[in-house]
């Protein structure tokens, strides 16, 4: 094996690695934030036309950045645990100066004015970005097929979807084109699609992390969350945006802090609850037996193991249903072709212009949703519909404040399926929602939720098992996934990397 | 004849003054270039969320407490969805069932009387841009296109609601006139009709009298001044009045006031109602003032005119109608209590105040404050007539060039010569010639005609061209004709 | 049963301009994702408190300090249409 093939091969195993260990090896002088961030990029130009994770790959900036990195490194200024380290941003997060769409046609040329406020603390902490990410149009969706651009593959079987709607982080991640990723969980839009792609997705409590830029969908549920490769990097990155910002009324009043403390005390004595029935019909007989392996090897770890039930969860797709196209039809109202974006050319008048334009700009599933919320708040129907639905949240989160009084975590799976092939679900809309089926409950509660994989179905597409906890109680939720990825050592890689890295 | 009686609620907003908008740190100025005074958030670029003016929040339960209006537990925000241009998100940020304020109410005067109003309710929303129809005719319904500057969009709104309790259009000013003196007290907004700081819509409805239910309620917009809401009141009730009585009906609707015509014109009809699909506004927690706050700002509310109002009345012995305007306002206020602390006699001061200074002041078109006069002049004048040194006529004078001037009065005096001849010699001189050119009313007056008296005085007045003290002319007159 | 909707009115309510076929197709599927939907009606009794907000907060505001602002080319910079420093909107013919 000569020199120049040696080189070639450590740096597309670069973009592979952690993000702690990459850290690691950039403060070593082991390799430099120029080389990773070429490593990231190339990885890009090998796969992405088949992946389609990247809407926009900014890859000058993000070698610039890169030798800002490596010019504190060769100083030796550098210790901060994100800098230099490739990231992608799931592209309703805006960022000043790069096109940011949603996804949408109606935002298709949408340069924001401003950074987000997750994205403002990583660039301030050398953060490295490599690109914006497809995903559903304005989040809409469980499969990344709703971009009214292109659907994302999944890396580990091109033919299948790789969940959604932040699909396209979740790819990118897996597939080496980024070391990890912000996506955004309304009801399980990033736990959902690190289970289908064989990553950590991890969204915290609801208000932990600013919503500042982040185009919303639905308010009160919109939660930014992590794509990484293991939990330690979820901590990791958490630390980094987790704090209070004043620019958003719904952040919690917390301060920085790191989340990885104690992460490795393990799960001797914790109480983890069993959700029974998210085992029952529809649930997939490998995901059935993975989850229930990994709640056996949670026990042999010495955690104490009891079934827990959330009765009302059953209806907080319902209530999802309602509340989530509610606020979208208001969050989205402001796309009417007056200030930005997207305009229908020869309106005779302002109405016509909005609704061509709204008509032209926005993808099917949008609309549909909007229609439905819009339906849902006007007269005569809010009591019945959004009122309810508002009620059955309050239900909903009192079966967790239950739950909480008797366990330190709830244990489950993602998603009730492996990644299904593309084109599947699209007619039945139906079908795509009960995606979310246990993704939602946590959003409506606002608990913190992750998914780690916890092994391969019969056609070796991964499965993630989901871990809740209370308000606030990050630290545990970390420290129990963390125990489990150690104990399991999950190594499994999509076919494409080995590929890339042959 | 059936008697009709009208019933009139009145819907203001008032801009407040805070340094910046309500949801943003955009500082909140009026006019400029447009779309100047913008930032990401008040032009609601996606992804921008609303943090609220704790300011702003304040100054509304400021505005609710000197209401008398009840402060909520615990107030939301709610969305008010409709589709407009010149607003940026397509919604508006508003209160729907959980305002800050609820009740209480506001007293004002007529003809002397004083009338509580009750209070509906103050809630606070982010008010709107602004739209410029452009076209050829400047009708909107012909204009070619429209054009949007959002340099008032998210200014803090702060909207008054009163109950259907005035009945005439008097009311419907002193109601006004009363809650802007409120507004301006507190110092919460500039309340500059002729800028949209504060405004207000009308709704109008006549019923019989004696009659428990309402009539059809019409809804007046577009009134610029307290004076054209007084106009408008006065022919919508007329209006509505003469169609009940030519057996017409009425229908609900809105009329835009045509303030050069003085007549109300029907709007053009909306082709779908609005259903603004209020729901809580996800982004904001609600407000939750505790006891100690609400405290707080109730110690701190300023003397509110009504109480300024009865103070005047009793401190100073002022009548009524001339309390009302020298405590209709703060700027009013602080010159005449400051003119009576440097001595003056306080009915002086307000007849001063209400009368000749009203007079120059309204001529010139300048507030007191932008005119040159100051409490001194106003508090020597007094003084100076009530001493005898100048007449009422020389007073009037000294007025009109310290306002035109600013010289102190005293000097106004001096250089005009405007002092009164009391000094007897010198009066008796003058008298002396007037009884020798006059000997037939001198006769007269002897015969009895007392009338003819001040036909003398007058003589005297003209001989030393008006500077004869009249009181003390008389007086010698009389003793010399004895 | 499906529930039966105004798809002409919701539409227009929406601002939304939609094609026969659209209008068909969300009449039938918006049916009965809200015939799915109004489960919620079976659980929630009358006593039981609506939450819009997953973790309650009151009183969060800002001091009234002013920040920096766009420049007019800024705030313009996206516009589909610009005249005098405006955003340039076809003519409004729907009264307010």
């Amino acid at each position: 094996m000569g020199g120049a093939e040696r080189s070639e091969r450590h740096r597309s195993d670069l973009c592979d690695r952690t993000g702690h260990e990459l850290g690691e090896m950039l403060r070593a002088g082991e390799c430099s934030a120029l080389e990773l961030t070429d490593s990231c990029l190339a990885r890009i130009d090998l796969v992405d036309e088949r992946v389609k994770a990247f809407l926009e790959v900014t890859a000058d900036r993000a070698r610039d950045q890169a030798r800002q990195i490596d010019e504190r490194l060769a100083k030796g200024e550098e210790r901060r645990a994100v800098a230099g380290i490739p990231l992608a941003l799931k592209d309703v997060l805006c960022t000043r100066g790069v096109t940011t769409t949603c996804g949408s046609k109606i935002l298709h040329n949408y340069v924001p004015p401003y950074d987000c406020t997750p994205w403002e603390d990583l660039r301030a902490g050398g953060s490295i970005l490599v690109g914006k990410t497809n995903c559903d149009e304005f989040a809409m969706g469980s499969s990344t097929e709703n971009s009214a651009f292109f659907p994302t593959r999944n890396p580990w079987d091109l033919d299948m979807v790789p969940g959604g709607s932040s699909g396209g982080s979740a790819a990118a991640v897996a597939a080496g084109e980024a070391v990890w990723a912000l996506g955004t969980d309304t009801g399980g839009s990033v736990r959902q699609p690190a289970a289908l792609c064989g990553v950590v997705g991890f969204k915290p409590t609801y208000g932990l992390i600013s919503r500042y830029g982040l185009i919303a969908f639905a308010s009160s549920l919109d939660t930014v969350s992590t794509f990484t490769r293991d939990v330690r990097d979820a901590a990791i990155l958490l630390s980094r945006i987790a704090a209070k910002d004043p620019r958003d009324a719904t952040s919690l009043p917390t301060p920085f802090r790191n989340y990885g403390r104690g992460m490795e005390d393990g799960v001797r004595g914790l109480k983890i609850g069993v959700l029974r029935d998210w085992l029952g019909e529809g649930v997939e007989p490998a995901v059935k037996s993975a989850v229930e392996a990994s709640v056996g090897r949670l026990q042999n770890l010495g955690a104490e193991i009891d079934e827990a039930s959330l009765p009302n969860a059953e209806y907080a797709l319902s209530a999802y249903y309602l509340i989530a196209p509610a606020e979208c039809s208001s969050n989205l109202a402001r796309y009417d072709g007056v200030r930005y974006g997207l305009r229908s050319k020869d309106a005779a008048d302002v109405v016509e212009m909005n609704m061509r334009t709204r008509g032209e700009g926005f993808g099917d599933e949008v609309k549909r949703r909007i229609m439905l919320g819009t339906y849902s708040l006007s007269a005569g129907y809010y009591d019945a519909y959004y009122g309810q639905a508002q009620k059955v949240r309050t239900l909903v989160i009192q079966d967790f404040q239950g739950a909480f009084e008797r366990f330190d975590l709830l244990l489950g799976p993602t998603s009730p399926t492996t990644a299904f092939p593309l084109g599947a679900k699209t007619e039945d809309p139906l079908a795509m929602y009960l995606n979310d089926i246990f993704t939602i409950p946590g959003n409506l509660s606002g608990v913190p939720g992750i998914s780690i994989p916890c092994g391969l179905d019969e056609k070796g597409l991964p499965i993630g098992l989901q871990l809740m906890g209370k308000h606030l109680d990050e630290d545990t939720v970390l420290r129990a996934a963390y125990a489990f990825e150690q104990d399991l050592g999950f190594a499994d890689r999509p076919a494409l990397i080995q590929e890339a890295a042959a | 004849m059936t008697e009709y009686e009208a019933v009139v609620g009145l819907e203001c907003h008032v801009e407040l003054s805070t340094r910046t908008k309500m949801f943003c740190g955009t500082p909140n100025e009026f006019g400029g270039e447009p779309n100047t005074r913008t930032c990401p958030v008040c032009l609601g670029h996606p992804g921008t969320l609303p943090v609220p003016n704790r300011q702003a929040i304040e100054y509304t339960m400021k505005i609710a407490l000197a209401l008398d209006s009840e402060i909520a537990a615990s107030s939301l925000f709610h969305r008010k969805n409709y589709f407009y241009p010149d607003m940026p998100k397509n919604y508006q940020i508003s209160q729907y069932d959980l305002p800050i304020g609820s009740g209480g109410h506001l007293e004002i005067e007529v003809d002397g009387q004083s009338r509580r109003i009750a209070m509906n309710r103050v809630h606070l929303e982010e008010d709107t841009g602004k739209t410029v129809h452009a076209g050829t005719t400047g009708r909107i319904a012909e204009a070619d296109y429209a054009l949007e500057d959002y340099n008032r969009a998210g200014v803090p709104l702060v909207e008054v609601v009163s109950e259907p309790d005035i009945r005439t259009a008097e009311e419907a000013r002193s109601y006004l006139t009363e809650l802007r003196a409120l507004l301006e007290a507190l110092g919460v907004s500039d309340v500059r009709m002729e800028e949209g700081s504060f405004r207000c819509d009308a709704n109008i409805s006549v019923r019989p009298a004696g009659q428990t239910e309402y009539g059809v309620k019409v809804e007046i917009k577009n009134m610029n001044s307290i004076r054209s809401v007084e106009r408008a009141v006065r022919f919508e009730i007329e209006r509505q009045r003469n169609a009940l009585e030519a057996g017409e009906t009425l229908v609900q609707e809105t009329r835009h006031w045509d303030e050069s015509k003085g007549v109300t014109l029907p709007l053009r009809s909306k082709e779908y109602a609005f259903d603004y699909r209020y729901f809580p506004e996800p982004d904001l927690a609600p407000v939750e003032p505790d006891g100690e706050w609400i405290d707080r700002l109730r110690k701190g509310l300023p003397e509110l005119p009504a109480a300024r109002r009865r103070r005047f009345v009793e401190q100073h012995d002022l009548d009524p109608a001339a309390a009302r305007i020298v405590a209709g306002s703060a700027e009013w206020a602080e010159f005449f209590e400051e003119a009576v602390g440097l001595g003056a006699e306080p009915r002086a001061v307000a007849n001063w105040m209400t009368g000749d200074l009203a007079a120059l002041l309204h001529e010139n078109d300048v507030s007191l404050s932008g005119g040159r006069v100051e409490p001194r002049h106003v508090a020597d004048i007094a003084r100076l007539v009530a001493d005898g040194t100048i007449s009422t006529a020389g007073a009037k004078q000294v007025l009109a060039v310290a306002f035109a001037s600013g010289t102190a009065a005293q000097q106004i005096v001096e250089e005009r010569g405007l002092a009164q001849i009391s000094d007897e010699s010198e009066l008796t001189a003058v008298i002396d010639e007037v009884v020798a050119e006059n000997p037939g009313p001198v006769e007269q007056f002897r015969g009895g005609k007392e009338g003819v008296i001040g036909f003398l005085v007058g003589q005297v007045m003209q001989k030393t061209k008006g500077a004869a003290n009249p009181q003390e002319a008389q007086r010698l007159l009389r003793q010399r004709l004895s | 049963m499906p529930v039966e909707i105004d798809v002409d009115h919701v539409a227009r309510l929406a601002r939304l301009n939609l094609t026969d076929e659209e209008r068909e197709r969300f009449r039938t599927q918006l049916g009965l994702i809200l015939e799915h939907a109004e489960r919620v009606r079976e659980v929630a009794a009358d006593d039981v408190r609506p939450t819009a907000q997953p973790v309650p907060q009151s009183n969060v505001f800002r001091d009234d300090e002013p920040e920096p602002v766009l420049t007019q080319d800024e705030a313009l910079a996206g516009a589909p249409e610009v005249e005098d420093g405006r955003f340039k909107v076809p003519r409004i013919i729907e009264a307010e």
